[in-house]
């Protein structure tokens, strides 16, 4: 215990004799924190929208007011050609071109059917399927406008159509607000990153420095040895995390319906699994580079694979499957099922114990393949 | 000079593939003596010397530090030495004091007895003024005085000092080897590589290793007589010679 | 010259030498693009939605059958009680939970309206947003059918034109921002490493008291990482297209010019993280730390910027894979000519030589 002390002592020396590191660790993720939960977010608005007006009736000026006075959309401006306004969209300033055709009211009065073109730029799909589904709206709530005052006019005959009406109701975020999901996210991310790069660099530093070999003619047990170099950044992961909890609250205003004892419970574990991978990685290569290399790839993957961009139930089967190794994966999701949701210890059992397991298995092998001799 | 062994080392070998770094070689080291370990660049002296430390497994022959087998008690023998490695490896980033203590405290020394041999250790040095300051800011000199203090820190039995005077100018390796001298005195053994063949007239007894092998071990004297030269590094080049 | 090729050539040996370095630098790229072309999609398939029908007749079950028979949902429990919401909620069994009223079919006939309330889990707005929509989409989708008799004139058809992407495949936004992050980060990761790491060893300055100047040196050590890049941006691209079916509407040509800028980029931002690190771990921590988060989330690789709050567009202007991701969509998808992208082309040249100049003054300093 004391020997373990004693290396403890001389890593948070070293961390914090770092100047050059110091903002890295303790400034930089905040501030990432701060502006990328800003612009996480897959609400479209200020869609770049224009139209060619060939009709230039009552009607066509109506339906383009309709747009005017949506939140969604920004008003570019009208062409005369469709010719001029693609290459406009070519140079990605429009989103949305709405095409009028001639004799648009004329046909609607007379024909009682008319049709409108829309071109939408979807180089960018996510978001040109949410515009589409605005224009459709807009465009049916102007037509049963239409409809209800044309049918007052000219039928008698008109029945009342059967109408199913849905009435969403969005819980735990009811202004769908993104920020709720994204600041404990992003929080994840910055904690998992930085403790995993930390740590998958510090053996393999010391090793490409020379000090680990003197380290390893000293008599200290590996489990000393690993438990005193990984401790510090532990404790540095729970820091990052308890700041972190506090812009979340105070700044952002999330709310913390849960117990927090249960994020740090449950983080406490969980970083046991990343610093366990640090180490692993940190055993099985020869020089920083690769090691962060390494780093980098698994943390691209574990980001990426965590459902919290991207939704994991829309992945192959085969994919899902692979995401139940990505430990990020759970943390994002038991901290917003506690900050956000207030679940208690028995929901979040499951994945705990997951996570306890995998804490387990990945530090025996990282503690089994550190080798004082080879 | 005892006669009592303190290293044992039979049939030693070391293979890296298909490349034998270490061929079959067999010594012993006897208490309180300085044992030189000579050889060219290459030769195999480092390997060989890992594996007395126990951070290397040998491929077969047996290996007995200070009472203890290296193979099943590896743990138990670096209780019992000190080693100063060819690469400076004491924190640059941490001050004198803070080096010793962390060295100290892995070596489970009590908290006072640490301060008790700071203090002792920064004043045989001459180095009261510094004692605060960055390891990495010194001067070779120093820093290898220094790992050489900290090797010995624990008071092991025996201490392996690989190539410790690369580098450094002459005032400095006579210095060092004053304090060589002085802890052989206290009784320590002192097992040393080194590929400057004056050093080797220092040494109780020296072996020379070439491509493996052991090729001659005795004392300097015996060996300048038997090879019928004037000085060591006549009887280093002759062997290497005679291997060519 | 000649002096300089013979560094360069140094500096090869020194890489490819290294087989797990090699496989690490070319086998990680090509395994990311395979695995999240496949995996990765923004579509919402699949999601797990309980019941709850009050109801309980034939029209309701018509519904629920529709909906399960749709590829967005899976109907994973059907629950007897708004109480059990709040639990199956907190357990995160399923996202949505469908409430059908009471006297759903006498509503519907007698009131002409019935009433469905869509409760979905919104801590990820994205997917409660969606989901609200799909199921709406559904649901019209059956009333029409059921007015089917009494079809209403009047009605304004609209043709939906999708371009260059018609499918919306996400993996043709994927592709290009995979892509972006893999070369944005090893290019600016691997020099900022590989040059600190002759600083820290020292070796640093026995190649500055060499004849060769300190410019043909960092040239020098970047020039095989240029090399090493571009063939991980043609192994992507390649990828991309024969595997994922990316059209390549542009010019080759341009395309690979633009991506030996971008890499030029990349590289000369990695000369100037290098100069401002005096450890190799502190090189790593900036470029890996100060850039993957920013890659990811402010270059419009995943999420929309033109939404974003307004003073967030303006820093996202700061961010080089900002504008490649621009460029690359546009060549790829749009068929775009250089007219169409010059000013981006033009902005990171810019940003090049700015980091260029920067490191070299930095460096400066630092000689003297």
């Amino acid at each position: 215990m004391r020997t373990i002390l004693f290396i403890i002592q001389k890593e948070f020396r070293q961390i914090f004799r770092n100047k050059a590191m110091l903002p890295i660790i303790f400034v930089l993720p905040f501030i990432q924190l701060l502006i990328l939960s800003n612009a996480a977010s897959f609400e479209v608005k200020n869609i770049q929208f224009s139209y060619i007006d060939n009709d230039h009736s009552a009607a066509s000026r109506e339906l383009i007011s309709k747009f005017q006075s949506s939140d969604y959309f920004k008003i570019i401006g009208n062409f005369e050609s469709k010719k001029e306004a693609n290459l406009q969209m070519e140079k990605g300033k429009v989103d949305v071109i709405l095409e009028i055709p001639n004799h648009f009211e004329r046909n609607l009065l007379t024909e009682k059917k008319t049709t409108l073109s829309v071109s939408i730029n979807a180089i960018d799909g996510a978001a040109a399927g949410v515009e589409n589904v605005y224009i459709t709206q807009i465009i049916a709530s102007f037509n049963q406008k239409i409809q209800s005052e044309l049918y007052q006019y000219n039928d008698n005959s008109f029945v009342q159509p059967q109408n199913i009406v849905t009435i969403p109701s969005f819980w735990y975020n009811n202004t769908l607000n993104y920020k709720t999901l994204m600041v404990p996210g992003i929080l994840v991310l910055l904690v998992t990153m930085l403790t995993l790069f930390l740590s998958a660099m510090n053996i393999v530093r010391e090793k490409e420095i020379g000090t680990l070999e003197q380290i390893n003619v000293t008599p200290i047990k590996k489990h000393q040895f690993i438990i005193g170099k990984l401790f510090p950044f532990w404790v540095l992961g729970l820091m990052i995390l308890t700041v972190g909890l506090l812009i979340a609250r105070i700044v952002f205003n999330i709310p913390i319906l849960g117990n927090i004892g249960l994020i740090y419970l449950f983080t406490s574990v969980y970083l046991l699994v990343i610093l366990g991978i640090g180490l692993f990685i940190s055993n099985y290569t020869e020089t920083q580079q690769q090691a962060m290399f390494i780093a980098w790839f698994f943390t691209v993957i574990f980001i990426l694979m965590s459902g919290l961009f991207t939704p994991i139930e829309s992945m192959p089967t085969w994919a899902q499957q692979l995401t139940l190794f990505n430990p990020i994966r759970y943390f994002v999701e038991i901290i917003r099922m506690v900050m956000l949701k207030g679940a208690t210890f028995s929901d979040i059992s499951r994945p705990f114990f997951i996570i306890a397991i995998y804490a387990f298995i990945i530090n025996g092998f990282a503690v089994w393949s550190y080798k004082k001799t080879n | 000079m005892s006669q009592e062994k303190i290293i044992e080392v039979k049939n030693l070998s070391k293979k890296f593939g298909s490349f034998t770094a270490v061929d079959n070689i067999s010594f012993d080291v006897y208490k309180g003596e300085i044992f030189g370990f000579l050889g060219a660049n290459g030769a195999g002296k480092t390997t060989a010397m890992k594996m007395l430390i126990g951070i290397s497994r040998p491929t077969s022959g047996e290996v007995t530090v200070a009472g203890y087998d290296v193979k099943t008690a590896a743990e138990m023998v670096k209780k019992s030495i000190g080693y100063m490695s060819q690469r400076f490896s004491m924190y640059d980033d941490l001050t004198i004091k803070e080096n010793i203590t962390f060295f100290g405290g892995i070596y489970g020394l009590s908290r006072n007895k640490i301060k008790e041999k700071t203090a002792q250790l920064v004043s045989e040095l001459g180095l009261e003024d510094a004692v605060d300051k960055l390891v990495g800011d010194l001067p070779l000199g120093w820093k290898q005085k220094l790992s050489f203090s900290v090797a010995l820190l624990h008071e092991p039995k025996i201490v392996f000092l690989d190539e410790p005077t690369g580098g450094v100018d002459p005032i400095t390796r006579r210095q060092f080897w004053e304090m060589i001298y002085a802890e052989a005195h206290k009784g320590t053994t002192i097992f040393v590589t080194t590929h400057y063949m004056d050093e080797a007239e220092y040494c109780d007894r020296v072996s020379i290793m070439v491509e493996g092998h052991i090729e001659a071990l005795d004392t300097p004297k015996n060996l300048k007589q038997q090879f019928n030269v004037e000085s060591m590094n006549d009887v280093f080049l002759k062997l290497a010679r005679n291997v060519e | 010259m000649k002096r300089f090729i013979g560094f360069v050539t140094k500096e090869f040996y020194h890489i490819f030498r290294d087989k797990r370095s090699m496989f690490i630098l070319f086998g990680m790229p090509i395994a990311q693009i395979m695995l999240f072309g496949f995996a990765i999609t923004n579509e919402i398939n699949n999601v797990n939605i309980a019941i709850l029908d009050k109801s309980k007749d034939t029209k309701t079950q018509k519904i629920i059958n529709k909906i399960s028979a749709s590829k967005y949902f899976y109907i994973e429990q059907e629950i007897s009680s708004e109480y059990q919401i709040e639990s199956i909620f907190k357990k995160g069994k399923v996202k949505a939970v469908l409430v059908f009223e009471n006297h759903f079919v006498k509503n519907l006939q007698t009131q002409k309206q019935a009433k469905v309330q869509v409760i979905t889990d919104a801590t990820d707005p994205n997917i409660a947003n969606t989901i609200t929509n799909y199921v709406n989409a559904i649901l019209q989708n059956h009333t029409q059918e059921i007015n089917n008799t009494n079809q209403p004139a009047y009605q304004i058809q609209t043709q939906t034109q999708l371009y260059y992407n018609p499918e919306l495949k996400s993996v043709f936004t994927f592709v290009p921002g995979v892509m972006t992050v893999i070369l944005m980060l090893v290019s600016a990761m691997m020099t900022s490493i590989s040059i600190t790491r002759e600083k820290e060893l020292g070796t640093m300055e026995v190649l500055l008291v060499s004849p060769l100047n300190p410019l043909q040196v960092i040239l020098g050590k970047v020039f095989p990482y240029i090399f090493l890049s571009i063939i991980n941006a043609t192994v992507i691209v390649v990828l991309g297209v024969f595997v994922f079916g990316m059209p390549i509407e542009g010019s080759i040509l341009l395309l690979a010019f633009e991506s030996i800028l971008f890499i030029i980029t990349a590289l000369s931002l990695g000369i100037l993280i290098s100069t401002l690190s005096n450890s190799q771990q502190t090189a790593m921590m900036i470029s890996l730390m100060g850039l993957m988060l920013p890659v990811i989330i402010l270059s419009g690789f995943i999420f929309p910027l033109s939404s974003m709050p307004l003073p967030l567009q303006v820093i996202s202007n700061i961010i080089p894979a900002k504008w490649f991701i621009i460029i690359i969509k546009a060549i790829m998808l749009k068929g775009a000519s250089i007219e169409i992208i010059w000013k981006e082309t033009l902005i990171l040249i810019g940003m090049t030589l700015f980091f260029i100049v920067l490191s070299i003054k930095k460096y400066k300093i630092r000689l003297e």
